[in-house]
């Protein structure tokens, strides 16, 4: 595949080397991380001055950490000190000025992926204030949810505009000490956005519609908070299929879900950052802490579709605090020539009756590496507590590897736990009766992991069920000879 | 003049260097159903196999001919698209995969091939659940995933609903009936049957000749140690159930 993922690396090296300096140099600074730094973000961005103190709390935490080493990845060692931790957003005149200018590859994907006309722009880069119509889209939407209540902006608007539910609810699911890379999020976050819904509001749409349209380029480190309030519900897609354009190659967001009372949060990501050349050269490392508390009876769904990036370290987790409280995990992930990712879930049982659900389903081809890594913890209190986990892997080829790293802990004996594993290989036999059945080997692979993901692509919104099977078939492209 | 629907000429060929098939002739004329039989290991399924184009198989002598082309020189797929259809011995689960999706893709790649136009979800809905009375079969069928979690009858049966969906010029039908029972073998047999036409051409291969009691067969070929040792009527099976292949393969020609 000569085509769309070199051309995409052009993009993301060009601008990656020349992007910065070359602009309004006022608006950026230096490489390297320290106070000043940190201070510098926070005064571009008017921050109050508990959230700067918050940041360098968290700044000063990380310095005494250690980056892990324990996740099943190779790459070479990142050096913090010569990243650039914040740059003026790029100018859109920098963009290509009109479709005829993107390059054609990336046209052909989008064509692929079937991604609506008027989000091909944007996700080209092409100035977004020429489509004219999905603004207009955007502000109906905004108009609408504004009527029910619900709050749904950036977060950096979320600070200026709510800075007490900022302050509430910032960090209590991760506290900026969590981890070397949410501790560093912590610190330097630029934006991201935020989602509240009032108590007993059932947001009218999926927030994928509106986000979609307006997604801002939230940047490296991003952090994401969304609060349910009792009784409320809300669904919300982060991502896109499309190979977006990104200069950063690493990724460190948070993101942290608070499901209060008798709420319901789905939230649903789609992962399609550049994943490196078919030689293993570039690519975007993916390091993101999520997790989300469920308070009584109240549930929270993970779904996501990871097919990008060179490196995948992702685990978002539930923490079931409430009585009668569920967490769910459905997770696709893809990796073809040299990708490797390391992702699970973390489910952990503390009120009575909780119940947990996982189902990952890990794809290796090419040369990549898939590795499962879960936690299900019950606590001393969850009595009567249920779990059930199920993790498939399946090979393509025989250059590939799967990984399965379940940890269970369980310390009340009412509990059930229950874990099945498989590793299966598209079989020679399969690809024969589909050929057989005049379907060709390209096509017949597609067709067995599209099979082999169902259930998971089932907990995806309609509209993009039929765009991730599409991603997972350009993504295995050339993954059979 | 009759025409053939296939042609094979000395063909031999052989697996991990162990010869399979040791010079078949055999050829198929449009309107025949021919039957070869023979004892486990005589090249049955090898011939089978490499007739759909199988991997793994060398062939090293002969050729086949099929619709004036070289079919050995063909892909699985375009063999399929060319009309060639194998019922096989142990039908593949595709879990997830829907069956009606399934046959969706073969049928349209097949349409493609052939220049007309492909069926969206809504017309082929219609086409397949014509089929589906046809043959008799349960409509929930067309529901599951490809053969996964299926009896071994619902296997066989499906094989033979999408041989009748695919409309084949030629179609292999390889051990359909081991592991029937004998109801499971009416309905088969029968869907066989209906599916015959003058255009085109059936090869039943089989162990046991009880599958011929239902599906009657123009030609019998008994397959030896990778030879066709004898060629006859349909009455040759009959007498293959009598004397066994022991007492055939070793009589006097």
């Amino acid at each position: 595949m000569s085509t769309s993922t070199d051309i995409i690396d052009k993009v993301v090296k060009s601008e990656y080397k020349y992007g910065f300096s070359s602009d309004i140099e006022t608006e950026s600074a230096p490489p390297g991380l320290n106070e000043g730094i940190i201070r510098f973000i926070s005064d571009k961005k008017n921050e109050p001055e508990w959230l700067l103190e918050w940041r360098l709390k968290a700044y000063r935490h990380w310095k005494t950490l250690e980056e892990p080493t324990w996740q099943k990845a190779d790459y070479p060692k990142i050096d913090y000190q010569d990243i650039i931790y914040f740059a003026a957003p790029k100018s859109l005149a920098d963009g290509p000025k009109s479709m005829d200018e993107v390059d054609p590859k990336i046209l052909e994907t989008f064509e692929k992926l079937g991604i609506p006309l008027h989000e091909r722009m944007r996700l080209a880069g092409v100035a977004v204030d020429a489509v004219l119509d999905s603004v207009s889209v955007g502000t109906t939407f905004k108009k609408e949810l504004g009527e029910k209540g619900i709050i749904f902006c950036s977060f950096s608007e979320a600070v200026q505009d709510y800075p007490d539910l900022v302050k509430k609810y910032l960090g209590s699911v991760v506290p900026y000490t969590d981890n070397f890379f949410a501790t560093l999020n912590s610190a330097v976050f630029t934006d991201g956005s935020f989602c509240y819904i009032p108590k007993g509001v059932r947001c009218p749409m999926e927030l994928s519609t509106y986000f979609r349209i307006n997604e801002a380029k939230s940047g490296q480190f991003e952090r994401t908070l969304i609060i349910a309030d009792e009784d409320s519900h809300v669904s919300y897609l982060e991502g896109c299929t499309a190979p977006m354009r990104d200069e950063n190659q690493l990724h460190a967001a948070v993101v942290e879900l608070v499901a209060l009372d008798n709420s319901e949060i789905k939230y649903s990501t789609v992962q399609n950052w550049y994943p490196g050349d078919e030689n293993g050269k570039g690519g975007i490392y993916n390091f993101v802490t999520k997790r989300g508390v469920a308070k009584l009876n109240s549930k929270i769904t993970w779904t996501q579709v990871e097919t990008g990036s060179s490196i995948t370290w992702k685990y978002p987790g539930v923490i079931l605090q409430g009585d009668n409280s569920v967490g769910e995990f459905y997770s696709v992930a893809l990796t073809n020539n040299y990708q490797q990712a390391d992702t699970g879930t973390k489910m952990i049982h503390i009120g009575k009756n909780t119940r947990s659900t996982i189902i990952s389903k890990g794809i290796s081809a090419g040369h990549g590496q898939n590795s499962y890594r879960g936690l299900v913890k019950i606590l001393k209190g969850a009595a009567n507590a249920r779990n059930y986990s199920q993790c498939d892997s399946l090979l393509i080829g025989d250059q590939s590897g799967a990984h399965t790293f379940p940890y269970i802990e369980v310390k009340n004996s009412s509990a059930q736990v229950e874990h099945e594993a498989s590793t299966t290989k598209v079989g020679e036999d399969q690809i024969f009766y589909c050929n057989q059945r005049a379907i060709s080997e390209q096509d017949a692979v597609n067709m067995i992991v599209n099979g082999y993901c169902k259930d998971v692509f089932q907990q995806l919104p309609m509209e993009f069920a039929l765009e991730a099977q599409n991603l997972l078939s350009v993504s295995l492209e050339n993954s059979v000879g | 003049m009759k025409q053939p629907i296939i042609t094979i000429n000395n063909l031999s060929a052989d697996v991990e260097g162990r010869q399979i098939l040791k010079g078949i002739n055999l050829t198929i004329y449009a309107g025949e159903t021919h039957a070869i039989m023979g004892p486990n290991g005589s090249g049955k399924s090898t011939l089978a196999a490499i007739l759909a184009g199988r991997e793994g198989y060398n062939i090293t002598s002969g050729e086949v001919i099929y619709g004036g082309q070289d079919l050995l020189e063909l892909d699985p797929e375009e063999r399929a698209c060319e009309g060639l259809f194998l019922a096989f011995q142990y039908p593949v689960e595709i879990p997830g995969v829907n069956s009606t999706y399934f046959l969706r893709a073969a049928y349209n790649e097949i349409r493609k091939h052939r220049g007309l136009p492909e069926l969206d979800a809504m017309e082929f809905l219609v086409f397949v659940k014509e089929k589906v009375k046809l043959l008799d079969l349960p409509e929930d069928l067309l529901k599951r995933p490809v053969n996964y979690g299926f009896s071994g009858g619902e296997k066989k049966r499906n094989e033979i609903f999408q041989m009748a969906v695919l409309e084949p010029k030629f179609a292999i039908l390889d051990e359909t009936d081991s592991g029937l029972d004998i109801d499971a073998l009416k309905i088969v047999s029968n869907g066989v049957n209906t599916l015959k036409r003058p255009d085109n051409a059936q090869l039943v291969i089989t162990h046991y000749q009880r599958l011929l009691n239902f599906i009657v067969p123009d030609f019998v070929h008994v397959l030896n140690d990778g030879r066709i040792v004898k060629s006859g009527g349909k009455e040759l099976a009959l007498e293959l159930e009598e004397t066994g292949y022991e007492g055939m393969i070793h009589a006097p020609a």
